[in-house]
């Protein structure tokens, strides 16, 4: 990859760092104006939205199968009430199973 | 016997440990399958440590995306964080602030949702240094464990935990979904909106993601604030 991606690391390291240590270290009890915190504490629901779909769909390049059964699949475990890792590591295993016969 | 906080901590931080297993693993194996060596995928987890950031970093180099739109990305899906380390500024027992600005390295979803939910009163910065440290540890450990394994994974394996990532997302989303109609409306809103993106190719995968989240969390609280809804914090379930 070479230079360009390690210019890239240290841009990314920078701007996940700095969101994470301005508040902790600066803030101090200071108060955000309501609207904005309200908008900041939709981000994290909005961006797995954004995530998820429509990628979801096309982790597989060309088969759109794969990725609608692991949608299902995960939506459906994780509907269940169960936690994380049965979410990830059933998703997984259905979809290996799929692999192995397609 | 007494235990240090710091080792509280390490007890604490061990079901997430747990739970980056699986997800680190992948990111390895991806990284490689992304053209990463195991020293640059690695070397990500060391440095920027944070999952989501991470993974969508590898699909936008995988499609050859400008790597300042990469940065600018990255800045976006982790501004989420300023709001958490805001809420954790009340958690924390008060300490320096070099102390502060090291622990605050650490915070990531999983780690602000162990500490922020710790029962008894403040936590200690020692305390809240061991959570991250069993968390961190294992993110970087597996991270080059499964760039290492990677070519020991027979390929319907590896085929099959692609979907890693997406499901973790599914599994961090869902629970909040439930009883709570602004997240559900948040999530769809934001994915109709990004496959509106992708679909008309109106705009690439890094800015279609941008976009989505911004519009979709502004105008959903424009519409509770219009609405007489009170200002809630979806961090925690508290609606309905």
């Amino acid at each position: 990859m070479g230079a360009t991606y390690w210019w890239m690391l240290l841009g990314m390291a920078l701007v996940t760092y700095i969101p994470r240590m301005i508040p902790l270290t600066f803030l101090d009890g200071r108060k955000l104006p309501p609207f904005l915190t309200g908008v900041l504490g939709n981000i994290p629901y909005a961006v797995l939205g954004a995530l998820i779909f429509p990628a979801i769909f096309h982790v597989q390049q060309g088969d759109l199968l794969f990725g609608i059964i692991g949608a299902v699949t995960a939506f459906t475990i994780a509907l269940a009430g169960l936690g994380l890792m049965p979410v990830v590591l059933g998703t997984i295993g259905v979809l290996a199973v799929y692999s192995l016969f397609m | 016997m007494e235990r240090t906080p710091f080792k509280k901590g390490l007890r604490a931080g061990i079901s997430i440990g747990i739970g980056y297993f699986p997800v680190a693993l992948t990111f390895g194996l991806l990284a490689k399958s992304a053209g990463l060596s195991i020293v640059e995928a690695t070397a990500m987890s060391i440095f920027v440590f944070a999952g989501a950031a991470q993974y969508i970093s590898l699909s936008l180099l995988k499609l050859g995306v400008d790597p300042f739109l990469i940065v600018v990305n990255t800045f976006v899906v982790n501004i989420r964080h300023f709001l958490m380390t805001a809420s954790l500024n009340e958690k924390l027992q008060p300490s320096s602030k070099p102390v502060k600005a090291a622990v605050a390295f650490g915070v990531t979803d999983e780690t602000f949702s162990v500490i922020a939910t710790a029962k008894e009163g403040k936590v200690s910065s020692a305390e809240a240094a061991g959570v991250i440290a069993v968390a961190y540890g294992s993110w970087v450990v597996f991270t080059a464990a499964g760039h290492l394994i990677g070519d020991f994974l027979p390929g319907f394996l590896q085929a099959a935990m692609s979907i890693a990532l997406y499901a973790l997302f599914v599994a961090l989303l869902v629970p909040s979904m439930k009883g709570n109609r602004k997240v559900v409306l948040l999530a769809s809103s934001s994915a109709l909106l990004s496959c509106l993106f992708y679909y008309t190719g109106l705009l690439t995968t890094g800015w279609a993601i941008l976009a989505s989240t911004l519009i979709a969390a502004v105008a959903v609280e424009l519409l509770y604030v219009k609405t007489g809804r009170a200002y809630g914090l979806p961090l925690e379930k508290e609606e309905c």
